[in-house]
């Protein structure tokens, strides 16, 4: 009995060691930049190219920063919800057009939607790199104190809005 | 006697000019459109470094690539950081921290030490250790139930050694 018992016990341990590795997304890098503050900036605004926005304007309140691009295609996937969610007038939406063409920007914005307060210009791709960016898209949850709670990799889901960015924003916001 | 050409191998003839024409113009104007490569830098001491330092570090867009020999948008970016951050005088390990601070240890092929990266450092030792503690045990207790087996009671011994003393006497003949 005490022979096939330690094999066992391996076996078990191998495969819940499998079973977990298999789970995980090796896409999702965990971000240094969770619990620490947004880095700062100054871009300029894609509808009013001559006025800038800082993170620092939005101090005191919650607010998502969502990286997009028109090239992108899984911002199509996510980009209904985010729509909806700038109806609900829950959180406010920013967006990081990143690496785009200001008239493509705005062309898919006029097709799609525009869930954005404003969006900011990163031309270069410079703050994209400030925040860590590789995939897009990406959203950051970013609290009162300017500090960056969250990041979600690639599309946001109904699943990760309704159980992990929604309830943190919800608790954020007390 | 030459057979003649019939309309048909004419055509076919044709078609032949028609795509040795089309090869010939595609030879001669591919190098208009052709662009020259960029050059990647001015100052050759620069492109080394940022080599050198790029090929320390992960392409996160295309995971098992170094940032030196990626072809991804983000990679340009970065290498394009690495050269300015160069310029302005950084050292290598500030660049690293850098990248380090935007994009997790991830981004390092070589991982620093610490809490988080004990397991991956240290986890195939403690395997082959383990192994080998295990092989030793085994081999133990296997030589012991053997010698045990082995193990003959005097009886035994002494026909042993009678049969043995008869087989000598025999082969002595």
């Amino acid at each position: 009995m005490n022979r096939f018992l330690l094999p066992l016990g391996i076996f078990i341990v191998l495969v819940g060691f499998l079973a977990i590795g298999l789970n995980l997304n090796p896409r999702e890098v965990p971000s240094p930049l969770i619990n620490k503050p947004a880095p700062a900036f100054e871009l300029p605004q894609l509808h009013k190219p001559e006025a800038t926005f800082s993170p620092k304007d939005m101090q005191g309140k919650v607010w998502l920063l969502n990286v997009w691009a028109s090239w992108c295609v899984s911002c199509r996937q996510e980009h209904p919800l985010l729509v909806e969610l700038a109806k609900s007038g829950l959180v406010p939406i920013y967006g990081l057009n990143y690496k785009d063409p200001r008239d493509d920007a705005m062309r898919w914005l006029k097709q799609f939607g525009d869930p954005y307060v404003l969006s900011i210009v990163d031309a270069e791709g410079r703050i994209g790199i400030d925040y860590g960016v590789y995939g897009v898209p990406e959203t950051y949850v970013i609290d009162k104190a300017g500090v960056i709670r969250l990041k979600q990799i690639g599309p946001v889901t109904q699943d990760a809005l309704e159980k992990t960015i929604l309830p943190l924003v919800a608790e954020l916001s007390k | 006697m030459k057979k003649p050409l019939t309309t048909e191998t004419q055509r076919h003839r044709g078609y032949l000019y028609l795509v040795f024409l089309c090869v010939l113009c595609v030879s001669v104007v591919k190098p208009v459109f052709a662009r020259e490569a960029a050059p990647l830098a001015q100052d050759d001491a620069v492109e080394k470094r940022m080599v050198a330092i790029s090929e320390e570090l992960r392409c996160l867009v295309c995971q098992n690539e170094s940032l030196s020999g990626s072809q991804a948008d983000l990679a340009k970016d970065l290498r394009r950081e690495i050269r300015e951050q160069i310029a302005r005088g950084r050292s290598d390990q500030e660049i690293l921290d850098f990248m380090v601070g935007r994009y997790g240890d991830f981004v390092r092929y070589r991982p620093p030490l610490k809490g988080t990266t004990f397991l991956l450092w240290f986890g195939p030792f403690v395997l082959l250790v383990a192994g080998v503690i295990a092989l030793v045990v085994i081999l133990r207790r296997r030589g012991r139930r053997v010698t045990a087996a082995a193990a003959l009671s005097a009886e035994e011994q002494n026909k042993a050694e009678a049969l043995l003393k008869l087989g000598a006497e025999d082969g002595g003949k």
